[in-house]
């Protein structure tokens, strides 16, 4: 039966495997290549910018943008009430949104998959207090916690990072504790126990891998909640203060002009739109991607 | 019920964690000779060992005491009592427009799986999540108010009209006062607002309600409805969609958490006079027992809520309510 | 054949995917059916028995599509019926039950509810007209699919009934409306060992009593030699034998059903192990040229594999093979000539 052995196809690795997937949805490509060009703006952010985000021109406060009569090319979206460039401050916008997303979501992530396998793994009482404390953090609206939050703390950029670490905190818990409860039943897990696996390594080592497919897809869309919530807090005036170009902030007193100069209403929230918007593609995408091995 | 004690004990505990001193604070003065501050101190009961401190605060909430404003000098009950159905108008319409709107959207999503109808509702509701509300807030009234002049700016009734408050809720209040061209104001100062605040649940809902709907059509008993013979609206209304709402519902009661935190925001932008915007005031000028309180019932009220579309979620799910 | 054939289907095609790459689930099926009649269609998972049934019932959606030289039944073309003509034949003349019958029940409705709906679309007038006629209705309906305690089920819910029980309701509400045919895809394979005989007593007695055909459709030849006339057998899309029950099961003239055959344990008495297929059904995607069965047919010879047999033979009696077995069970043809041609070849350098 020598014909009937047909060539058997290079079966794709686990990285290749996981590409192909991902690049079935055309919005997750998009959503991947948005985010590479924004981390991409942010990075070099000091080099593409036109002007220093700061910088006041007393002589063209108000400006229209480049296309409007009375524009000009100098400020290509035009400036805002204090004379300072549009354009550069959303770029430079664009680093602390990035920064602020990647370090609310690290924080809560970590202490919230410790905590999580913690609860899930011992059970008990220490998992009856962790879960209490969930219950109560998810009961306030998450604005509401942020507030609460800073207003303990007090206003500025960094206390909101905290703040929003706290909002994103009881659902990294959950998550990871539910996944844990989950694996911990399974064979692979009680061989390693026997096999003399210590605690520590059966939580990290053992256990913590195998749930890290739904922990990346909720981490991306905690991305974009911790840049929505942390523009909420810049517009209220309680997260970044004056003069950091963060883009909610941009917009806090952007009321009084919205009928003489709109465009200082506009971009500051195209830019919020667009960034959360290329991030939720991507959770989306790793999520279909990610789904034939979640469920399992 | 532990949850709410939680929740007591956090907003008990915000006082304390301020920066500042408890006494100042609580009392909103500033440089107090210490014999004041010493007779304060001993009024607040802040002179006692925490845990009786937090056994007198619950027990104070339970009588209905959550302090005085100190910019107002209202009980904070009452001020909440008296601003809060204007933000449960304004939720409610939101929600109303979110539920009208995005469910239609949701089930024709999923009948017309990937065509130009499916892409333009999802897109649409991806764009819907992916917004800052106080900037759509903004831009609607940019186009509406300001460019078109359809809609008012701000507010909830046209300044002209002197309503007697009886419920608190504008359009009941206005009816009851037989004035017609009050109610009407009050109304066209609602739809902005609302369309504002329900855009994020319009959005969670569509996406829900079209994932719920392609996963019961798939189901073996659609397959069985068509093999007797249904008329397709049949199959798609009586079986598909009641099967379907199911999760729906639980998720539109959840959003109600959700309508709160962008009440604050919307009540800000369009200066609408409910508890969002009294509590961020209160946060703006430290009237930290109007914060405490607000933190307190607005976290009440949800989890109540929640307990609500439990208990609902148990009578329209018929293998719970038999069991 | 002096009767007309109720049911008529000639060229079969069910094809899904795209048209430069199609993949066919049902491939060249035929079968006639006689009022009254019970026929069997035989075959593994894989092998588009159930898909022909759901051809015939117009569920099979995009991107399936399905195509056929003829197909009619009591006179009406089924290829391109209006669906309002559709809806108004499916239920009613045309009923089928499937495979998991708690599964095929709405969860949100109950019994008498799902009864009184197929009374209320495809009933008399008086069914129609009349909730408390259709109500007695669903009951005695009940009673006659031998549920007991009927009176108690007519207002329970799906997820309280046995598997059992669920498919009786499911018989109860495809023989509401006096069905001329009625279509069984695997009514027993989802039930208990102990309930399977009951249901199919059940559904033999109820076509017999009411002159109903039955296209009971299954992979188990044990069933199909107790209940059916008449038997197709299928494998991977094809039909590869047709005809009587009693004749395929004393002298089957395919491998593949002599095969079956010789797997079930009532044949396996005599062995330690059952006698098995080795091998599994290809798939959609990956259908050998030559003859489907080849690669897993203990007679196959180099011919098999290049040459796609045909159908073989009268209608009432067909066989797809290049060398169909004889009564003792041996290949016939030039398949010994073929044989020792292909070991010579092996030997050769």
């Amino acid at each position: 039966m020598a014909d009937a052995s047909a060539e058997v196809e290079r079966l794709p690795g686990r990285v290749e495997a996981f590409w192909l997937a991902y690049a079935q949805s055309r919005g997750a490509l998009i959503g991947l290549a948005l985010v590479a060009l924004l981390v991409l703006v942010a990075v070099f952010a000091d080099v593409v910018s036109p002007h220093p985000p700061n910088e006041q021109y007393r002589d063209f406060t108000l400006t229209p943008p480049a296309w409007d009569a009375g524009g000009s090319a100098r400020f290509l979206l035009g400036t805002d009430p204090v004379g300072r460039d549009i354009l550069s401050r959303l770029i430079h916008g664009t680093r602390l949104s990035l920064a602020i997303g990647v370090i609310s979501v690290a924080l809560s992530l970590s202490i919230g998959v410790v905590l999580g396998l913690v609860a899930g793994y011992f059970r008990g009482l220490t998992e009856t207090i962790v879960m209490r404390m969930t219950d109560v953090m998810l009961a306030l609206p998450s604005l509401l916690l942020a507030i609460a939050v800073v207003a303990i703390l007090g206003p500025g950029l960094a206390n909101a990072m905290y703040a929003i670490a706290i909002v994103l905190l009881p659902h990294y818990v959950r998550l990871t504790r539910a996944a844990v409860i989950g694996e911990a039943g399974r064979d692979y897990v009680t061989s390693s126990r026997i096999a003399g696996a210590g605690t520590l390594r059966l939580m990290f080592d053992t256990i913590l891998p195998n749930c890290a497919a739904p922990l990346i897809v909720q981490a991306t869309l905690g991305f974009s909640n911790a840049i929505l919530d942390a523009a909420a807090l810049g517009f209220l005036g309680l997260g970044a203060q004056p003069p950091t170009p963060e883009w909610g902030s941009m917009l806090s007193s952007a009321l009084e002009f919205i009928q003489r100069a709109p465009w200082v209403v506009t971009f500051p929230g195209l830019a919020i739109l667009i960034t959360v918007l290329a991030f939720n593609l991507m959770g989306d995408g790793l999520r279909d991607a990610l789904d034939p091995k979640l469920k399992r | 019920m532990p949850t709410f004690l939680g929740v007591t004990l956090i907003a008990f505990a915000l006082i304390h964690l301020i920066p500042g001193d408890p006494v100042e604070n609580l009392s909103g003065e500033r440089g107090m000779d210490p014999a004041r501050r010493e007779r304060l101190l001993h009024e607040f009961g802040l002179d006692r060992p925490l845990p009786v401190q937090y056994a007198e605060y619950v027990g104070n909430v339970l009588r209905g005491d959550l302090g005085t404003s100190l910019t107002t000098h209202e009980p904070v009950l009452q001020e909440f009592v008296t601003l809060f159905p204007a933000t449960i108008e304004l939720a409610f319409f939101a929600l109303l427009f979110a539920v009208v709107v995005g469910l239609p959207a949701g089930i024709l999503a999923a009948l017309k799986r990937n065509t130009v109808a499916d892409y333009a509702v999802m897109g649409v509701s991806l764009t819907g999540y992916s917004m800052p509300i106080f900037w759509w807030a903004l831009l609607l009234i940019l186009l509406f108010s300001v460019q078109l002049g359809w809609t008012p700016v701000s507010g909830r009734i046209a300044i002209a009209y002197d309503v007697p408050a009886a419920t608190g809720f504008m359009l009941f209040d206005t009816l009851r006062a037989g004035d017609i061209a009050a109610f009407r104001s009050a109304l066209w100062h609602l739809i902005l607002p609302s369309i504002a605040l329900g855009t994020i649940p319009l959005a969670v809902i569509a996406r829900m309600t079209r994932s719920s709907m392609l996963e019961v059509l798939r189901e073996d008993y659609v397959r069985a409805a068509r093999a007797k013979g249904l008329s397709r609206w049949r199959v798609v209304v009586v079986h598909a969609l009641r099967n379907a709402l199911i999760p729906v519902i639980t998720v539109i009661g959840l959003q109600v958490g959700l309508l709160l935190s962008g009440a604050i925001l919307t009540e800000t932008i369009f200066s609408w006079p409910g508890i969002g915007n009294w509590l961020i005031h209160g946060v703006q000028s430290r009237d930290y027992p109007v914060v405490q309180g607000g933190i307190l019932l607005v976290a009440t009220i949800v989890i109540v809520v929640n307990l609500v579309v439990d208990a609902l979620y148990g009578v329209i799910n018929p293998r719970i309510r038999h069991g | 054949m002096t009767a007309a054939p109720l049911l008529e289907i000639d060229g079969l095609h069910v094809a899904f995917g795209t048209r430069e790459r199609p993949l066919v689930a049902v491939d060249d099926v035929s079968l006639a059916v006689l009022p009254g009649e019970i026929v069997g269609i035989v075959g593994e998972s894989g092998s588009g028995k159930s898909v022909t049934a759901l051809a015939l019932m117009g569920l099979v959606d995009f991107p399936g599509r399905v195509s056929a030289r003829r197909m009619t039944f009591a006179g009406h073309d089924l290829r391109d019926l209006s669906a309002t003509r559709r809806r108004a034949l499916v239920g009613k003349d045309l009923a089928m039950i499937f495979q998991d019958p708690l599964a095929s029940l709405d969860p949100c409705y109950t019994v008498a509810h799902q009864l009184m709906e197929t009374l209320a679309v495809h009933g008399t007038p008086e069914e129609r007209s009349s909730r408390a006629i259709r109500r007695a209705r669903a009951l005695a309906l009940l009673e006659q699919v031998e549920i007991p305690d009927a009176a108690a089920r007519l207002d329970a819910y799906p997820h309280q009934l046995s598997g059992g029980m669920a498919q009786r309701v499911m018989i109860a509400i495809a023989i509401a409306c006096r069905p001329r045919l009625l279509i069984a895809d695997e009514p027993t394979t989802a039930l208990d060992v102990t309930v399977q005989a009951q249901v199919l007593d059940l559904l033999v007695r109820l076509q017999r009593g009411r002159g109903m055909a039955l296209v009971l459709i299954t992979h188990d030849l044990a069933v199909v030699a107790e209940t059916a006339q008449r038997v197709v057998v299928m494998y991977a899309g094809e039909p590869v034998e047709t005809g009587p029950v009693p004749a395929i099961f004393d002298a089957p003239a395919h491998p593949y059903t002599q095969a079956l055959l010789a797997a079930l344990p009532e044949n396996n008495e005599d062995h330690a192990r059952l006698r098995a297929i080795p091998g599994v059904v290809p798939g959609l995607h990956a259908r050998p040229v030559g003859c489907r069965l080849a690669p897993r047919c203990a007679y196959a010879v180099p011919r098999c594999r290049v040459e796609a047999p045909a159908l073989a033979g009268p209608p009432e009696r067909a066989v797809r093979c290049h060398f169909p077995l004889d009564a003792t069970g041996a290949p016939t043809g030039s398949w010994q000539a073929e044989r020792v041609g292909a070991a010579d070849e092996a030997k050769a350098p």
